[in-house]
């Protein structure tokens, strides 16, 4: 049965598959559209702060590094402006001065000098012995002649190691000289290395030509990439300048620039993203994170929400089924009831005639004296009728009966022909005393088809019946057609009777809907048999005219000719 | 079972079973009674206007006229006709109609000759 009826099992798995398609699909898209713009959103907004921020900290650098040139120098022109020359000339002078230097700024001064306006060091107070050095070719002392004061570049110098110069000019007779020191490099490298971003990020100093003024913390590559990218830029003004590029070992970078010491130095600073947005970077984790555990919810929830929802369907569809099943069988007792006065009636007949006749044989052996040749005749006459009627009493019950039987939905290959001539038997004696004739023409070679035979004997039986009640007491026809068409089996049953009103029409189809007076009829016939033709996968329609007769077409799918023979029913017309 | 005073009572049998009939008008010819046999509607009427009869008992179901239209017809006709309507089981309530149209009395049908019988008497008497 369970083969024949409800729906495959494909079928709840496809329910249960798009059920949750749909869930997860609207519930996670305008959350993933929405976490993208948010995150989106929080990325340059997130940027916009980390290159903010870079740049205030490296101009806050740079002006610490501008004020300490700036201050060192005015410590040597405040000494070259205040005492004359002859003082200068007094190397225990300088290197009082010298002393009161580095107790104000620690180690950052490392000596002073006096260098006369032929380039000669003429005074020196320091820890080397450079008394009397000859600065003449030296392109510090050039550069320093040409103007008030100067800030020279970072070199190595007579004494081999890295230093930058602070001098200032003093005239004396029209001729310059100058106050010179020297300025520790490791003090001003510690000064630009305090400048740390983050975990990876630090600064260095370079001059226009692209040489250190500063030692990095870590190797920086200036010929290629970024840096050379970035120091090709024009770089003045005071901006900050920041590009964001992959550097070395495939590290998303950030490279910050900004001019220094009136242009002629850059201060420089990188730092890798990872670090720099370290906090965008773990929310966004976070988020995705959150995103996915979420994503696992919904998908979970909605497998079991469809799982259990799709049960319960399938429990109601078998419910449902369960119901049409109870219900065909209700209507089907409904069409005995109603045919059962009809068939009482065809019973009385032999039955009254059997009784008379026992009466009748009574009569005759009732009389005195032996009994004659022409009485027993008349015995054994009455006898056979009794016998004849009988057996026409049997035909009838075995008629009522095969309807009666518990219906059977087994599909098999049905002769709708067969069909057709067995519920007209079964209805002729109804139709008989309603003064109804019924007319069949079916059609020859008609193809089986696929149903239950009971369940097609029903339909027949159904809209034969209420073909039979259409018609009044003045009597009409029925006609019953069959004829294959195209692929299906087409049964027309149309009648002379009442028709049907339009507004009616709409709904003869529908359970429970009759235009019979109470008690007469239950409005289950027509549905049950729109509910048994649908199962087949047939179609039943139906054109009513009132007044004028009603009439009622069945579509069934035939068997093709290659999977069964065609009936080989004559074709027979009968009235 | 003869004499039971029916001799002489002129009765129409109405009925499209032919069996039924034969077999009918034989017993009660036996009792003396004047039968004359109809196998439909039509033909009792025909047969009521060729001759009266006492009594008519028609058979409620038939295919060319309904047993109440004969009895209408009939009624019609000769209205001092009893008129005894034989039914089957289920169709006590259009019997029923019957007697409100003019039918002497209704009987379910197949029943016993004796009780046919008593309602012809029981017909005549009134």
């Amino acid at each position: 049965m369970s083969t024949n009826h409800g729906r495959p099992a494909a079928y709840y798995r496809t329910l249960t598959r798009n059920l949750v398609l749909f869930v997860v699909v609207v519930s996670l898209v305008p959350l993933m559209f929405s976490g993208a713009v948010i995150l989106y959103e929080f990325d340059r907004a997130y940027q916009s702060k980390v290159e903010q921020h870079l740049e205030v900290l490296l101009n806050k650098h740079r002006r610490t590094i501008d004020a300490f040139l700036t201050d060192r120098l005015a410590d040597i022109r405040v000494l070259a402006r205040s005492y004359p020359v002859e003082m200068l000339k007094d190397p225990a002078f300088l290197r009082a001065k010298l002393s009161l230097l580095r107790e104000e700024y620690g180690g950052v001064f490392v000596d002073l000098g006096l260098v006369n306006p032929e380039g000669r060091q003429v005074v020196y107070a320091g820890p080397f012995h450079l008394t009397g050095a000859d600065y003449a070719q030296a392109q510090w002392f050039k550069q320093a002649k040409a103007g008030e004061h100067f800030i020279s570049n970072v070199f190595a110098g007579l004494r081999g190691s890295p230093h930058f110069i602070v001098a200032a000019k003093k005239r004396l007779m029209g001729r310059d000289w100058l106050v010179k020191a020297t300025i520790d490099f490791e003090a001003f490298n510690a000064l630009v290395e305090k400048l740390v971003i983050g975990e990876t990020g630090f600064a260095f100093i370079l001059d226009r030509e692209g040489s250190f003024q500063t030692k990095p913390r870590q190797e920086v590559a200036l010929a290629s990439g970024a840096w050379r990218e970035l120091l090709r830029r024009p770089l003045d003004g005071g901006k900050v300048t920041i590009i964001q590029r992959t550097g070395s070992r495939d590290r998303e970078m950030i490279y910050a620039a900004a001019p220094l010491k009136n242009g002629s130095w850059i201060i420089c600073a990188q730092q890798e993203r990872a670090d720099a947005f370290s906090l965008l970077f773990s929310a966004q984790r976070m988020a995705v994170t959150i995103f996915v555990l979420g994503g696992i919810v919904v998908i979970l929830v909605s497998l079991l929400l469809a799982r259990r929802l799709v049960n319960r369907i399938a429990e109601a569809d078998s419910q449902k089924e369960a119901m049409n099943e109870k219900m065909i069988e209700a209507g089907r007792l409904a069409s005995i009831g109603e045919l059962a006065a009809g068939i009482a009636h065809e019973i009385n007949n032999p039955v009254a005639i059997m009784v008379e006749e026992a009466g009748w044989i009574e009569d005759l052996m009732s009389e005195e004296g032996p009994l004659s040749e022409e009485t027993l005749s008349e015995i054994q006459r009455a006898v056979q009728q009794i016998q004849e009627q009988g057996s026409r009493c049997k035909q009838i019950t075995y008629k009522l009966l095969s309807f009666a039987r518990k219906t059977d939905p087994t599909v098999k290959e049905v002769s709708l022909n067969s069909l057709v001539e067995e519920v007209i038997s079964l209805v002729g004696q109804k139709s008989r005393y309603a003064g109804v004739r019924i007319e069949t023409e079916l059609g020859p070679g008609l193809p089986r088809v696929a149903a239950s035979p009971s369940e097609l004997q029903q339909v027949l039986l159904n809209l034969v019946n209420n073909a039979v009640d259409a018609i009044d007491s003045e009597g009409g026809v029925v006609s019953v057609r069959s004829n294959p068409d195209n692929g299906w089996v087409r049964l027309t049953v149309s009648d002379t009777g009442i028709g049907i009103a339009p507004a009616n029409l709409a709904r003869i189809f529908d359970p429970f809907y009759t235009t019979k007076p109470v008690g007469q009829g239950t409005g289950l016939g027509l549905s049950i048999c729109y509910g048994i033709i649908n199962k087949l996968g047939g179609e039943i329609k139906v054109t009513s005219a009132k007044g004028k007769g009603s009439t009622f077409v069945v579509l069934l799918p035939a068997i093709s000719q290659s999977e069964a023979a065609p009936e080989t029913t004559d074709p027979a017309a009968r009235s | 079972m003869r004499g039971q005073g029916a001799e002489g009572i002129r009765i129409l049998l109405v009925d499209d079973e032919p069996g039924y009939l034969e077999v009918l008008e034989k017993r009660m010819t036996r009792r003396g009674l004047q039968v004359v046999s109809a196998g439909s509607g039509s033909e009792a009427i025909r047969q009521a206007r060729a001759q009266s009869f006492d009594v008519a008992v028609v058979d409620l179901k038939m295919e060319d006229m309904d047993g109440i239209e004969v009895l209408k017809v009939l009624k019609v006709m000769d209205p001092s006709m009893a008129v005894i309507i034989l039914t089957g089981h289920g169709s006590e309530q259009a019997a029923r109609e019957g007697t409100a149209l003019g039918a002497f009395d209704y009987l379910t049908k197949p029943c016993e000759l004796r009780d046919l019988l008593a309602c012809i008497h029981a017909s005549q008497k009134s």
